[in-house]
């Protein structure tokens, strides 16, 4: 009943959502919204070179989104710029210098739009078969790092004071997220992946008493967004990234009314 | 390693600095199993910056630590938990190492928060999270114990019921202590070893001649130095069940 794309789309969507639920909540936790926006941005520039070369997206977009948070350690380290002004200068630099080399380019046809707010069309079975791959290996190395990543998302000290190791967990954690966004760009989006990282993990903060339910709640609503964003994509023909979106949009509003529910019955 | 295998942890002329501000100087010590050596000294002496050099969270120090277990449990002075994470008692618990439920709930009942297991984190009293935070500590059964003023906002009676607990581990599980407090009666009562510090070991030995120190007496008061001999007067005999005296 539906066309082979859609289903391509939806099997896609899924495979994110099951991802970016647990690291979004690490995301939260660890305050590093604008982190992923800034490796979001530089995937446009990877996403250009791999037109450039003839080289596969996902691939190119790991490597440049790695590369940037390298040297954004770098220069926390050798300057004194605070962080914010150091991802704001990173994230829209390469977005400039992306969007100058696809100027360039002007032998190959460019959907700007698809590639900025995601297009389920684009979608195909290679893109499947990296999904469903990469996926369940960033959650492996996930689980294989929750323990230090999570207790120094805590407490950094007691992490390292205590034998944990935090800081090869995070360096661990960074990759992981160039991965994510990697992965998910064609579906979302470059300029919309940090919102599918945040909103359904915000979602799950405003129902859940303990990390292991937030991250449950953050995959199915995850999970939840895809079904119904790209059905609204299929039905009005919208972007898919921007439906995804709103569809998760939609479920944070309603866990809001949870919320006030709640305080209700405290009082 | 070290000759005595007793040894725990071992600072040899460690110090540390900020912007080449000195927070602390040439420190020697040494930790041993089943022995509690307490810091003790002024506010902004280097207590707590000792304590990170032992643990290994200052890696740039001067001077040598050579750390001989990887089985610690620690108790900061501050702790800043981003309430953002929905935390319970019971998730914090389980924050460094898996435990089996009887171990939980072991630990909670000696600091006497076992009716907090399942309380959000946030939710709790400063006196309520420092017995969750030495619960913690105790229950993953550490070869090396640090306590940075581990009562720190416990009530009077709490205070020294914790104290008693903390000499007990130390009997039981044979670890070895690193306390940091300013309870000068404690200090000098259940500790085998006094260092004070001012920036740098002003001086160190056991309670008896730590009390009877100039620099000890120039830092702390001529009354501090007696506390040691009232304790000792008030506690040369022992009171029974039976409400006898007994001399010891």
């Amino acid at each position: 009943m539906f066309d082979d794309f859609f289903i391509r789309a939806l099997v896609a969507g899924l495979g994110i959502a099951f991802v970016t639920g647990p690291l979004g909540c690490f995301v939260i936790w660890r305050r590093l919204s604008y982190f992923g926006d800034t490796l979001a941005h530089s995937a446009l520039l990877g996403v250009t070179l791999a037109y450039t070369l003839e080289f596969n997206i996902a691939l190119s977009v790991f490597i440049i989104s790695s590369l940037i948070a390298l040297i954004l350690i770098q220069l926390q380290k050798r300057t004194n710029l605070p962080g914010d002004a150091l991802l704001g200068l990173l994230a829209h630099s390469s977005l400039a210098v992306g969007l100058v080399v696809i100027g360039f380019l002007t032998f190959i046809r460019f959907d700007i739009m698809g590639l900025l707010f995601g297009d389920i069309l684009a979608v195909t079975a290679d893109d499947l078969l990296i999904i469903w791959i990469g996926g369940p290996l960033i959650l492996l190395i996930l689980k294989l790092i929750w323990k230090p990543l999570f207790a120094s998302t805590v407490n950094y000290e007691l992490a390292e004071a205590e034998g944990l190791n935090p800081d090869r967990a995070k360096a661990i954690f960074t990759i992981l997220m160039a991965g994510i966004i990697a992965i998910s760009i064609k579906m979302v989006g470059l300029l919309l992946i940090t919102g599918m990282l945040i909103i359904p993990a915000a979602m799950a903060r405003n129902i859940s008493s303990s990390p292991q339910s937030m991250v449950i709640y953050s995959v199915l609503g995850g999970l939840l967004s895809v079904i119904l964003g790209l059905f609204t994509s299929l039905q009005f023909n919208t972007s898919s990234g921007p439906s995804i979106i709103a569809a998760s949009l939609f479920l944070f509003i309603l866990s809001l009314v949870k919320i006030k529910q709640s305080i209700k019955l405290k009082n | 390693m070290s000759l005595n295998q007793n040894i725990l942890v071992k600072l040899k002329q460690a110090g540390f600095r900020i912007n080449g501000k000195w927070l602390v100087k040439g420190v020697s010590l040494e930790i041993e199993r089943g022995k509690i050596v307490t810091l003790i000294g002024p506010n902004g002496s280097g207590k707590s910056t000792t304590a990170k050099i032992a643990l290994g969270i200052y890696k740039k120090i001067d001077g040598e630590v050579e750390k001989y277990t990887n089985k610690v449990g620690y108790v900061p002075q501050k702790i800043s938990i981003d309430w953002t994470l929905p935390l319970r008692v019971n998730d914090f618990m389980v924050l460094t190492e898996n435990l089996k439920d009887e171990a939980i709930n072991e630990a909670l009942s000696l600091t006497g928060v076992i009716h907090l297991k399942d309380k959000n984190l946030g939710d709790l009293s400063g006196g309520e999270f420092q017995r969750v935070l030495l619960a913690r500590a105790i229950s993953k059964k550490p070869d090396l114990l640090v306590l940075d003023e581990p009562v720190q906002g416990v009530d009077f009676t709490g205070e020294i019921a914790l104290y008693e607990l903390i000499k007990k581990i130390s009997d039981e599980l044979n670890c070895g202590i690193l306390l940091i407090s300013h309870d000068l009666h404690t200090v000098m009562s259940a500790t085998d070893h006094v260092v004070c510090l001012n920036g740098h070991v002003c001086c160190s030995g056991s309670p008896i001649d730590v009390a009877k120190n100039n620099e000890y007496k120039a830092l702390f008061g001529e009354q501090a130095s007696q506390i040691l001999t009232r304790y000792k007067h008030s506690h040369d005999h022992i009171h029974t069940n039976e409400g006898e005296i007994k001399k010891n």
